[in-house]
């Protein structure tokens, strides 16, 4: 059905995203297809667990081995939004969220008295106009943390030794995307470091890897002065625009907080699936 | 004119019965609209879908300042389901709130002023034809040069003004006047200070959308509107369609929220009813949340300069006070507005002599109006901080410099407001000991700030002239019961709930038991409506009026069968009355008394009674992140008497809620003409995680012309709650944020400028120049403050 629509049709599951975006006449489609025949389960496995794309939010954050083993990804689903926005919205759709920028987030009439831009209807871009692409910022606080724990399929794989924490810095305690936040999965044996992933939320159109302060962390003792350090490097290649929330210098100053904050969590967090 | 109001009906003013024998008065009784709203079955304006109903949609300004060229609709008449498209030239009649600023239309036809301002009008048979009939209206615009701040509205006009009225350039209206003489005096002052201070704009995001749904019978307009003030919205209809008010009917459907957003007469309710007439159908439009950011009349952004003269030990000597408001591109209050910025100072603090002077300027944004506070959370934030600063100053502790200033109750201020109870001391001590302020420990990154405020118990003066009544109710009672009819709005404050228990007091009956019919052009008497937190005391004392008049005739009709009132039931009791009356129907109205002072501008600020609060604010500062966690607030509210404590609660809690929403977040920004963030997601408001816990504390001090004693509520207790939270900010990082909302950014700014040895502090630089005219200059009042003064 989807491929003999083509583009004007589109995939909705929990609808949270699409829905209001329709509204603002964002996408132009005919036709949505529901996913609610998809499975929506949480198989669990001794070391691994998969998480079918149709399970809520609210479902994955509450979900004890979840928590368990992959408490970066159950707290990454459980910051999103708010409880009745993660009993509807689910994890499928939170991966393909789409990227926001507040001169495109708006009514279909407010983007035309502003001027459409590149995203849609126009052709330059309103926050960098003499940009030759489009700077809208990846929001999703679950496809970070998925990125930092490689996943697979929505396949979680951890070992006795990996933690992961997930820190979101938004502006009220609820509703708000991230403006930015930190995804953090990492090996420990004892104290010291043998891999780490850390992405960054919010700060770039797409999850951004901070590779420089990951290959500095490896087989580093995790305590303060390390933390500090690698929070240095993988705040450097953030750059936030002025399109979302407060200034984009002060979130630039904030990518270093919420790495800081996500490495401390993990290194408090113990050894051990129960951190 | 009467200076009580009503004469207690066989001596019994329960007041001088005491509060103990008020058998429903004072009770924290539910509300008697609460399971309909809580349980979704309240008809809201947008709930009401008469048969053959047409959508409306309105076609809004893309430009913030723009000549319109012409307008098309050939195209969109062409459409499908389209039944009827209005211009301005169907209706040209200019409208506005205030008589002196008629400067609205329904719909624009010759010039735009703000995105957003509506332009033409769709009634079709679904809401999506409506909207795309709308898109296919063409407008040609000859685009001007918009005005977005106060500076450049004070400078000359790169193409032209935005009002072709008001004072030079873009300024729309000054005050200026002086209450006694202020510079002499400063000159002999032990300590003078000047200090300027911001506040920005912001909305009043009710979660109910503005909805209108009008029909036309018969040769009768009848309009159901989610407004806060029936009695205006029928004469702008009046003035507009060209049709005596008798042809006319307003109706207030239930409310989901005002907070003086829905005070104005709006262009939707005169769009839906002109094409009702066109159509002959039923017309509905509800405004979409974009839409409600547009029709505003929300927080004025004020600039403000005070400077201060004191003696060493803290006492005022003189004051002078200058405000420049961002009032948006029409006038709505905003005349009344510019006075407010100035008048309620000295309320609550003895001023000997004071001048102010202020100026509205017209912009290209949405018109900003009266907000929760009207005019007066500005000059208050300003006006407590910079005491706090003085206090700092002078080495005292800011709470006893206020202290030593605070007014007295029974006194007259120095611009002839009559102050009559004030529980200033009272609240002030409650918070400061339920917070323990004054034993809090200094730690870095945690503070507590302390402020006061004062609000007005409804305006003494109408906002047109006249010498009737502001409020009127009346009574029947006969063998189904006892129902009060009055024209007051209950806008979620209420007072509906105090109608009801006003009535059930005087007849002995429970507030449920009182059926309300209320906000009805056809069959309620008037009723100002529900701004300037005036239905309690006016509509109050006006239900007190007529009950007891009912209850007389009650009384008498008992006793002339042999029995005592206590003996026999409500129901026996009317049939005896009835019986030996006929129909059984009494009237109560309330004016207030004339107060105002002698001089030109005198009307705005006067009020029968003021309400206090006083407040503590304790919160976590990170140094860091600017982040502020606030974790609790202390509020004690003088309301005169608590009719229902509950209520008074909830209304001191949601003022705090957006007290807090002000100094923290909320924010009204454009960018380039255009709203930034027209979106319940982008401007932020606090959730429940963001409110901290609220000690609420209710101070009665018995008001003497207040029904039962009691004041206002809803407006004033979040008065002080901005300042607190700067002086609360300040006590925890030693940093002055001269600058509302306090944003995590300015917090991290200010810090940085301490540690460069700068002045630590956020906040505008300077106060521009203003071509003030001469102030008019007013001899204080005498000290006796029983002494009347003759009106403007
Ligand atoms: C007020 C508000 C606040 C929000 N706050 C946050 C936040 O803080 N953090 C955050 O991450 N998100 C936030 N969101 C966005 C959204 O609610 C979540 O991202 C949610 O997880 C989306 O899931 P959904 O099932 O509702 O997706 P949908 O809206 O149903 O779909 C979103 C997109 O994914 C596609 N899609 C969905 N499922 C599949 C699938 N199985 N296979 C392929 N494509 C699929 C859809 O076609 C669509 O393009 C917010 C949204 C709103 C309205
Ligand atoms: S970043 Fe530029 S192109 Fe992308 S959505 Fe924003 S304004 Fe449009």
């Amino acid at each position: 059905m989807a491929a003999e629509l083509g583009s004007r049709a589109m995939f909705v599951a929990g609808g949270t995203d699409l829905f209001p975006k329709l509204k603002r006449r964002q996408f132009e489609i005919d036709t949505v297809i529901g996913l609610d025949f998809l499975p929506r389960e949480i198989h669990n496995g001794s070391n691994e667990c998969t998480v079918d794309a149709g399970v809520t939010l609210a479902d994955a954050s509450r979900d004890a081995h979840v928590n368990a083993r992959f408490k970066g990804y159950a707290d990454a689903a459980g910051l999103v939004s708010s409880p009745p926005l993660r009993n509807a919205g689910t994890i499928g759709g939170n991966l393909c969220v789409d990227t926001r920028c507040n001169y495109y987030d708006m009514t279909y009439e407010w983007r035309k008295a502003a001027g459409f831009c590149m995203k849609k209807d126009g052709d330059i871009c309103l926050v960098a106009p003499s940009s030759p692409r489009c700077w809208a910022v990846s929001s999703s606080d679950t496809a970070p943390m998925a990125i930092a724990l490689d996943v697979m399929s929505l396949r979680l794989r951890a070992t006795p030794e990996m933690r992961s924490a997930y820190v979101k810095l938004r502006r009220r305690g609820s509703i708000d995307f991230p403006i930015a936040g930190a995804a953090v999965a990492a090996q420990l044996d004892g104290d010291i470091v043998t891999s780490c992933r850390i992405v960054l939320s919010a700060v770039a159109s797409y999850p951004l890897q901070a590779t420089a302060a990951e290959a500095f962390l490896k087989g580093k003792r995790l305590d303060g002065e390390a933390i500090d350090q690698a929070a240095e490097l993988a705040a450097r290649p953030a750059k936030p625009l002025d399109n979302a929330d407060l200034t984009h210098f002060w979130r630039k100053r904030m990518v270093r907080v919420v790495v800081e904050q996500a490495l401390h969590r993990i290194s408090d967090q113990g050894a051990g699936f129960d951190g | 004119m009467r200076d009580r109001p009503h004469p207690p009906l066989r001596g019994d003013l329960p007041g001088e019965r005491g509060g103990e024998n008020l058998k429903v008065v004072g009770r924290p009784l539910p509300r008697v609209d609460a399971a309909a709203k809580v349980t979704g079955r309240a008809m809201y304006a947008d709930d009401l879908l008469p048969a053959r109903t047409l959508h409306c949609r309105i076609l809004r300004s893309p430009h913030p300042h723009a000549r319109i060229l012409s307008i098309d609709t050939s195209a969109a008449r062409r459409i499908p389901g389209v039944v009827a498209v209005i211009t301005g030239s169907d209706l040209p009649i200019k409208f506005g709130i205030l008589p002196v600023t008629q400067d609205e239309r329904a719909l624009e036809h010759e010039k735009v002023r703000y995105v957003g301002d509506p332009i033409a009008a769709v009634a079709a048979t679904d809401e999506e034809i409506a909207a795309a009939a709308c898109d296919a209206i063409a407008v040609e615009y000859e685009v001007l040069e918009p005005v977005m701040s106060i500076n450049a509205a004070l400078g000359v006009p790169k193409d032209e003004r935005i009002q072709d009225y008001g004072g030079p350039n873009n300024v729309h209206k000054f005050v200026a006047l002086e209450f006694g003489e202020v510079e002499g005096v400063f000159e002999r002052a032990d300590h003078v200070r000047e200090d300027v201070f911001f506040f920005q704009g912001n909305t009043h995001l009710p979660m109910e959308q503005h909805s209108a749904v009008a029909t036309y019978i018969d040769g009768k307009v009848t309009l159901w509107s989610s407004t806060q003030v029936v009695h205006y919205v029928h004469r702008a209809l009046a003035k507009v369609l060209e049709l005596p008010m008798h042809r006319i009917r307003v109706i207030g459907a239930a409310h989901g929220g005002g907070f003086g957003g829905k005070t104005d007469p709006f262009a939707h309710e005169i769009i839906v009813a002109k094409l009702a007439m066109m159509t002959g159908r039923p017309v509905k439009c509800t405004l979409t949340r974009e839409e409600v950011f547009y029709a505003h009349r929300g927080r004025h952004p004020v600039l403000m300069w005070v400077r201060t003269g004191v003696t060493r030990d803290g006492q005022i000597t003189a004051m002078h006070f200058r405000t420049a408001l961002d009032g948006g591109a029409y006038g709505s209050y905003g005349v009344a507005s510019t006075f407010y910025t100035g008048a309620l100072q000295t309320v609550t603090y003895d001023i000997p002599a004071y001048r102010f002077e202020g100026c509205r300027v017209f912009t290209n944004k949405p018109p900003c109006g009266p907000k929760r506070g009207h005019g007066t959370p500005q000059p208050r934030f300003a006006l407590e901080l910079h005491l706090e600063k003085i206090a700092h100053d002078l080495g005292i502790d800011p709470v006893e410099l206020k202290r030593r200033n605070f007014v007295k109750p029974d006194t007259r201020t120095v611009n002839w407001l009559r102050v009559t109870s004030c529980g200033l001391e009272e609240c002030t001590e409650k918070v400061m000991v339920a917070s323990r302020f004054r034993e809090r420990k200094k730690q870095a990154g945690h503070g507590m700030g302390f402020a006061i405020s004062s609000y007005l118990s409804g305006a003494g003066t109408a906002i047109y002239w006249n010498d009737m009544p502001h409020s009127e109710v009346q009574i029947k009672v006969d063998r189904g019961g006892v129902t009060a009819y009055c024209g007051a709005m209950d806008i979620g404050q209420g007072s509906d709930s105090v109608l009801a228990t006003i009535v059930a007091e005087e007849l002995g009956l429970q507030p449920a038991d009182v059926r309300l019919v209320t906000a009805d052009t056809d069959t309620t008497p008037i009723d100002l409506g529900s701004y300037s937190s005036r239905v309690t005391f006016m509509a109050g004392n006006a239900a007190l009026e007529a009950a007891r008049k009912m209850r007389a005739l009650l009384v008498e009709a008992v006793e002339a069968g042999g029995h005592r009132f206590e003996d026999v039931t409500f129901e026996e009791a009317s049939i005896l009355a009835e019986a030996r009356f006929g129909t059984l129907a009494t009237a109560g109205s309330y004016t207030p008394p004339k107060i105002a002072g002698p001089y030109k501008g005198s009307g705005v600020g006067p009020s029968p009674a003021y309400s206090y609060s006083a407040c503590v604010v304790d919160l976590d500062a990170d140094a860091r992140t600017g982040l502020i966690t606030v974790n609790k607030v202390w509020i004690a509210h003088d309301v005169g008497r608590a009719i229902n404590p509950l209520l008074v609660e909830g209304q001191v809690e949601g003022s705090v809620y957006m007290g807090l929403g002000e100094a923290l977040m909320e924010e009204q920004a454009f960018r380039k003409g255009l709203h930034k963030w027209p979106s319940m997601l982008e401007y932020k408001s606090p959730t429940f995680l963001d409110m901290p816990e609220v000690e609420t504390f209710i101070v009665e001090t018995i008001d003497p012309e207040g029904p039962y004693g009691a004041k206002e509520a809803g407006q004033g207790p979040l008065l002080p709650v901005p300042p607190a939270v700067c002086a609360a900010l300040h006590d925890a990082l030693g940093v002055w944020i001269d600058e509302i909302p306090v944003t995590p950014e300015k917090v991290v700014e200010a810090l940085r400028r301490k540690e460069k040895g700068e002045p630590a502090r956020y906040g505008p630089s300077a106060f521009p120049s203003i071509p003030y005219p001469p102030t008019i200059k007013v001899e204080p009042p005498p000290k006796d403050p029983s002494a009347t003064a003759a009106s403007i």
